[in-house]
């Protein structure tokens, strides 16, 4: 490249910095470019990239790789590892993050920073190897065990993974807490052009860090207390420090949302998909805008509750049977009909489809707006619902059934 | 025994009638432990912290709790120390050990934590030759839970979830881990030492010494299997729990070092296994 075709040396070095780069690499670089110091791992699809990225490079800048002997083993390393002060980092795709709750669950209760990135696969068991976000509930409601959350950052380009990499060890270390970067596989696999602009977050010193009790009693990072009491109080503070989370970290991306009658609620890949239909959407007349929560806890609740006072419709979109709609239909509390659209398995919502299920949508919210309103509340889903059984079935399958038929 | 740290009841210089042979050692903190009457974990405490002190090592010392009888070593023994989830000690003491390479390096585990639960966990730990040293006391039974089998509980041993006695037909035999992972190249040491008598705790001092200093030195991973005794989880004694110990167990469990390779880090491409009729010096 010699930039003759570029009117000057600035463009050129611009050009230069912008390269082409699969996702699973490119986050391993961010995490490398925003100083992690330690990174644990082991193989799994979509996301050994990631893994065989750290091995290389980690060793030739002198920093700590170790592939484990398990996704436990991995992730209790990077317990040890984040409880001497360093950053640390961990990465798996779904089956790997449900070994690693239990000690996301240690990490939460000992106040641990750590991050982990998920590169989510199609469940449940070892189901597939296509992309999926089946994981939302495991990554905002669960994983391991006891009353705690953690933060969960999820991109929409590889772009914006790198960006959130620097923010995911900055949270963690700010708040003393894992933290969570969940991309579907095609955000781990697919190749984009990715500008190599980095972010080290600054360091800082821990007075909670273990590095030997010289001149000093000796420190102890747990999470067990036996006394309710003072195990009750350490949860109250667990969740101030949620609460102080939630008010100051909740990320969301809102497009084309000015003029909207129609808001399509999705994440990661699926957000991609929501922009491609709702420029056909406006093509075609229908004013539909994009609401993208980047980050999924906290969720942005009160500004999609405040949206939802000036829309007709929601549609949330995901690559799974419906999960991220549970919040947004607590946030949006009935105030306009939130329908669903998700294909699961791996596979990912057309356009097309989501085109049609804005169309369904539209034909609901003007149903409502007309005299007549008739079965407005009737969730809509698009995947196939299972045929009756005709065979006696016992009470509680029946009362199951016709309960969940709101 | 010489001790680096006598505590403040040394005889003034000069006070020639009063010579201090013995006293707790600083580390060991100053109070009454959860321990049940006659458990061996304190004897096992009080080796380490005499240990930790003669070799001038607590200030460099990150230390990993365990889960079960040991949970709150850390209220025993004033040392930096994380808590573990249950058998994943080696798994955390990994990652300590390769972002501080300065510090020293240890776990305490039981045998539940390491030889049922964490087994994957002190193999590969073992395999990797972590520079970390293993403290195991085997006492054959899930003391802190109340006393259900262990996999080194012995045969026909009686236990809450053994109410027959263990049956090798349904329950396997027990597991000598100690003798499996000496024959990984990676482990520089293991022995098995016991707290049943005066003589065996001083033996057992010299190997949790030893242990030490291999890690010190630059060797591998490093273990010592203290033999303990549990008469609650055992239902006997202490004075039985102590017959008992002597007895069965320990021919169950043989005493002594099983390998030593000198504190000499392991060549990365020897990938042999040294035969354990040739053990190697």
């Amino acid at each position: 490249m010699t930039g003759e075709r570029e009117p000057g040396a600035q463009a050129d070095a611009n050009r230069r910095a912008r390269v082409l780069m699969k996702g699973n690499e490119a986050i391993a670089e961010a995490a490398i470019q925003a100083g992690c110091d330690a990174y644990f791992g082991y193989p799994i699809t979509p996301q050994a990239e990631l893994l065989e990225w750290m091995a290389r490079r980690m060793l030739e800048l002198g920093r700590v790789f170790i592939q484990a002997e398990s996704e436990l083993g991995a992730i209790n390393m990077a317990l040890g590892a984040a409880a001497t002060g360093a950053r640390v980092m961990v990465s798996s795709s779904s089956p790997g993050i449900s070994l690693m709750a239990e000690a996301m669950s240690y990490m939460a209760g000992s106040g641990t920073p750590m991050v982990l990135v998920n590169i989510m696969r199609a469940g449940p068991g070892l189901g597939g190897i296509g992309p999926s976000q089946s994981d939302y509930f495991q990554a905002t409601k669960g994983h391991g065990h006891g009353d705690y959350r953690v933060p969960v950052l999820a991109p929409a380009s590889i772009g914006e993974a790198m960006e959130l990499m620097a923010t995911s060890f900055e949270l963690a270390e700010r708040y003393r807490t894992p933290v969570m970067l969940v991309a579907d596989g095609i955000l781990g696999q697919a190749m984009e052009p990715v500008d190599l602009r980095f972010r080290t977050p600054e360091r800082q010193t821990f007075d909670w860090a273990l590095t030997g009790a010289a001149g000093r009693p000796g420190r102890v990072i747990k999470s067990i207390d036996l006394d309710p009491e003072v195990l009750e109080r350490r949860n109250l503070d667990l969740q101030h420090k949620y609460r102080e989370i939630a008010r100051r970290e909740t990320r969301w991306e809102g497009w084309q949302l000015h003029d909207a009658d129609l808001v399509i609620v999705a994440y990661g890949t699926a957000a991609r998909v929501a922009r491609t239909a709702i420029e056909r959407a406006r093509e075609k007349g229908i004013r539909v805008g994009l609401f993208r929560p980047i980050t999924l806890w906290p969720f942005p609740s009160h500004e999609l509750a405040r949206l939802s006072r000036h829309v007709g419709g929601i549609l949330t979109v995901e690559l799974s049977a419906g999960q991220m709609v549970e919040d947004v239909r607590l946030a949006v509390e009935g105030r306009c009909p939130v329908a669903f659209h998700g294909r699961m398995g791996g596979l990912v919502p057309t356009p097309d489809e989501v085109m049609g299920a804005l169309k369904a949508l539209k034909g609901r919210v003007d149903r409502i707006a007309s005299p007549e309103r008739h079965a407005h509340m009737a969730p809509v889903s698009r995947w196939h619902e299972p045929p009756e059984r005709t065979e006696a079935e016992p009470w509680i399958h029946e009362r199951v059934r016709r309960g969940g038929r709101r | 025994m010489t001790l680096h740290t006598p505590g403040p009841e040394s005889p003034a210089p000069g006070a020639s009638a009063a010579r201090l042979i013995y006293a707790r050692p600083e580390v060991l903190r100053d109070r009454s432990t959860h321990y049940c009457p006659g458990c061996g974990h304190g004897v096992v405490h009080r080796l380490l912290a005499e240990v930790l002190t003669e070799l001038d090592l607590p200030a460099h010392t990150i230390a990993v709790a365990p889960v079960g009888c040991a949970v709150f070593a850390y209220d025993y023994l004033d040392i930096d120390f994380v808590e573990a989830p249950h058998g994943r000690a080696p798994a955390v003491a990994t990652g300590i050990r390769r972002v501080r390479p300065e510090a020293f390096v240890l776990t305490y585990q039981g045998d539940g934590d390491l030889a049922a639960i964490g087994t994957a966990e002190i193999v590969h730990a073992a395999a990797r030759g972590e520079r970390i040293t293993a403290i195991f006391v085997n006492n054959g039974i899930y003391g802190m839970t109340g006393g259900q089998m262990a996999p080194t509980t012995l045969l026909g041993q009686k236990t809450t979830s053994s109410p027959f006695g263990r049956d090798a037909a349904l329950m396997g035999y027990p597991i000598r881990i100690t003798e499996m992972l000496a024959q990984l190249p990676g482990v520089t040491y293991a022995a098995r030492g016991t707290i049943a008598d005066v003589g065996s705790i001083g033996k057992l001092k010299a190997m949790i010494k030893r242990a030490c200093q291999v890690q010190m030195e630059g060797g591998g991973f490093a273990i010592v299997e203290a033999l303990s005794n549990c008469p609650v989880g055992w239902g006997m004694t202490p004075q039985q729990s102590i017959e008992h110990l002597k007895g069965p167990v320990v021919e169950a469990y043989p005493l002594g070092v099983i390998v030593d390779r000198g504190a000499v880090a392991q060549p990365t491409h020897d990938l042999g296994c040294p035969s354990p009729a040739h053990p190697e010096a």
